[in-house]
């Protein structure tokens, strides 16, 4: 059995590695970039002024701290446990991709860089990345995969809004993997001018750590605002998962306390036993991919499968390192939820809450609907609600052969 | 003297193709055939994302015939069968490599005879992936030195290398623009100080005239998009276009430093 550690809060390593996850498997070309935006990062870290910006824009742009809300009529619904959510909704651009996006802007503009550049599934983290890029002045190009592009067409018209540049990748199987290859091909021909705005906790070092302490924001004031409404923790906390940033953002600030448990909800899409599914902890096996080693919905040669989920965003072949470590440490439990399981949550929480979330979310709130009745009715669950549901409706009236 | 060295002794051409993209067998025969020094056989993978296009494509064309690592290895045995003397190096990237563990991976090389490994998302910084095993099994981990690479780091990207070191002369993805002819002759000229490992160049050379020139002062020249793009344009009929233009390289090359 691996050694416990005396905390769970103490990683990456210096090499960026968690355990045996991480680390930077990128192209000689990108490594100088990579060892250079970790001193960066270390020397932002380490700046009182860079810590202040970040603080005024979340919480004057983004408009932090989102609320903790106790959801009575959920609760009263499902029966068991008190079911309370972090509103990661309300933020500006309706999602928790805004906070990490801000962050990492900064970050480019501490060193220097005049271009952005990212990647994206569904479209949110291309919104939140062209809108910090709008708020600073700084061109973005935004890669999508084709189909992408075609099956969300609300973001990629709010990404040209905003002013960003959407180019539709065609490459392998025009999904977000893809996007994220071409980002790196981007990345690798401009990177004198050029930052790469990762979307979640994963790629190369730093941009786990990074980004996961950018949306620890989310776990920091939940911890506090649980604290100051109830007088203790949560039981446990739930979140979803596909690349893993908004559960890491909820998780981290209580890994070190050990009555806390935590869930990470996994898209299961027509199920675990056949291979339409996104869920690369319980489905997948250790390799590596864009930039990092990790979990991976693979085949027996190391070739990458494609996921599947109804949620766009949870629709990625891999997932952030610090999962892959938290799974293996039995910190985390991780479970997957089907397409239909998140379709009813998604269902039940607009009518019971009058809340219309993202289809990511519906997805935690699936399990939690789930475990809630087998805790005590003094127990409390938070959920991470990490997006609202606007861009999923088209979706979701397709699955529920509504036309629009 | 190792059959890498001495493919070096001389300025060299490296052939790249994609395995399992066409009759490779045939393919491989017609770039020995046309003066092909060194052949760098690559191992096809879902996302190659230091690839352009053309090899991207090859990648595709081949995973879609249903190419597995086994027929990577069965390819590289059966031409070190045929060619016991011509260098075989395989390059590709990390996932198919360390998906059964590095040391099967390594072992599979040893016993195919392949002589090297070029392994593109494994920089210095996570050699213990693969590089112990390589090197136990006598295979030569080779790595990639670029425009990015400065004076401070080259030392530790040289460190457990072997075989000849790659200098990739654009910062880019391959088969895209080629670099000035003075930036090759500075970088080799620095990175040739560093290491007495050959330097091969590669990225954006697609003609004769170019590798003539970088030849003239580099001990290799490696083409790669210019000769898949024959293999998907040609199909069966690849053999002899490779051979065509394999030919006019490596007159190009060898001829570079007479008269």
């Amino acid at each position: 059995m691996t050694k416990q550690p005396n905390s769970f809060r103490n990683q990456p390593d210096d090499r960026g590695h968690f355990g045996d996850y991480g680390g930077r498997y990128v192209a000689e070309t990108l490594m100088p970039l990579v060892l250079d935006l970790e001193r960066e990062y270390r020397a932002a870290q380490a700046d009182p002024a860079f810590q202040a910006q970040f603080d005024d824009l979340l919480e004057h742009y983004v408009g932090r701290p989102s609320p903790l809300y106790f959801a009575e009529r959920l609760t009263e619904a499902v029966g068991g446990a008190q079911i309370w959510f972090k509103r990661d909704e309300l933020n500006h651009t309706g999602a928790h991709k805004i906070n990490n996006c801000i962050g990492q802007i900064l970050l480019a503009m501490r060193m220097g860089k005049t271009r952005i550049i990212a990647e994206t599934g569904a479209g949110q983290h291309g919104v939140a990345t062209a809108t910090v890029c709008a708020r600073f002045g700084l061109p973005c190009l935004i890669y999508m995969g084709a189909t992408d592009v075609a099956r969300q067409q609300p973001n990629v018209f709010r990404m040209k809004l905003l002013g960003a540049e959407v180019v539709p990748v065609t490459s392998g199987a025009a999904t977000l993997k893809d996007a994220m290859n071409e980002g790196l091909r981007d990345w690798v021909a401009n990177v004198h001018d050029t930052f790469y705005i990762i979307g979640t906790a994963a790629g190369p070092h730093p941009y786990p750590e990074l980004v996961r302490d950018f949306q620890s924001v989310i776990g920091k004031e939940a911890r506090a605002q649980m604290l100051a409404r109830t007088g203790r923790l949560p039981d446990l906390l739930v979140a979803a998962i596909g690349g893993g940033s908004n559960a890491l953002g909820l998780f981290h600030p209580f890994l070190d306390d050990p009555d806390v448990k935590m869930l990470g909800v996994e898209a299961a899409g027509y199920g675990l036993d056949g291979d339409q599914h996104a869920a690369s902890l319980l489905g997948g096996f250790p390799g590596v991919l864009h930039g990092n080693k990790t979990y991976l919905l693979q085949d027996e040669d190391g070739q990458i499968t494609e996921g599947h989920s109804i949620s766009a965003g949870l629709d990625y072949p891999g997932i952030g390192p610090e999962h892959a470590w938290l799974k293996d440490m039995g910190r985390v439990e991780y479970t997957a939820v089907t397409d239909d399981e998140a379709l009813d949550a998604f269902q039940l929480l607009c009518r019971t809450e009058g809340i219309i979330p993202a289809l990511e979310p519906a997805h935690a709130i699936a399990a939690v609907t789930k475990i809630a009745k087998t805790m005590p009715d003094d127990a409390i669950i938070l959920a991470n609600l990490c997006g609202r549901g606007d861009k999923d409706i088209f979706t979701v009236a397709e699955k529920l052969g509504v036309e629009m | 003297m190792t059959r890498l060295s001495t493919a070096f002794s001389a300025p060299a051409l490296v052939c790249f193709i994609t395995a399992g993209d066409g009759d490779t067998a045939v393919n491989l025969d017609a770039l020995v055939a046309g003066g092909a020094d060194v052949i760098e056989l690559g191992m096809p993978f879902t996302d190659p994302m230091a690839d352009g296009p053309a090899i991207q494509e090859a990648n595709l064309r081949s995973l879609g015939a249903g190419t597995t690592t086994a027929d990577v290895f069965s390819i590289a045995a059966a031409f070190r069968q045929r060619h016991p003397d011509v260098p075989l190096v395989l390059m590709g990237y990390a996932n198919p490599m360390v998906r059964r563990g590095p040391e099967w991976f390594a072992d599979q090389c040893a016993k195919a005879g392949v002589d090297g490994v070029i392994c593109v998302d494994i920089p210095p910084e996570e050699d213990d992936a693969l590089g112990p095993q390589l090197r136990a099994a006598g295979i030569a981990p080779i790595r990639l030195a670029t425009p990015t690479t400065d004076a401070k780091r080259l030392p530790h990207v040289l460190e457990g290398s072997g075989g000849f070191l790659y200098y990739v002369s654009v910062a880019g993805i391959t088969g895209k623009q080629q670099a000035a002819q003075a930036s090759i002759a500075e970088a080799v000229a620095r990175l040739k100080a560093a290491t007495d490992l050959p330097v091969a160049v590669g990225f954006g050379v697609r003609t004769p005239e170019q590798a003539a020139a970088i030849a003239q002062v580099a001990d290799g020249v490696v083409v790669g998009s210019a000769l898949v793009e024959l293999v998907g344009k040609h199909g069966a009929d690849a053999p002899l276009a490779l051979k065509e233009l394999t030919s006019a390289l490596a007159a190009a090359v060898h001829s570079a430093r007479q008269g």
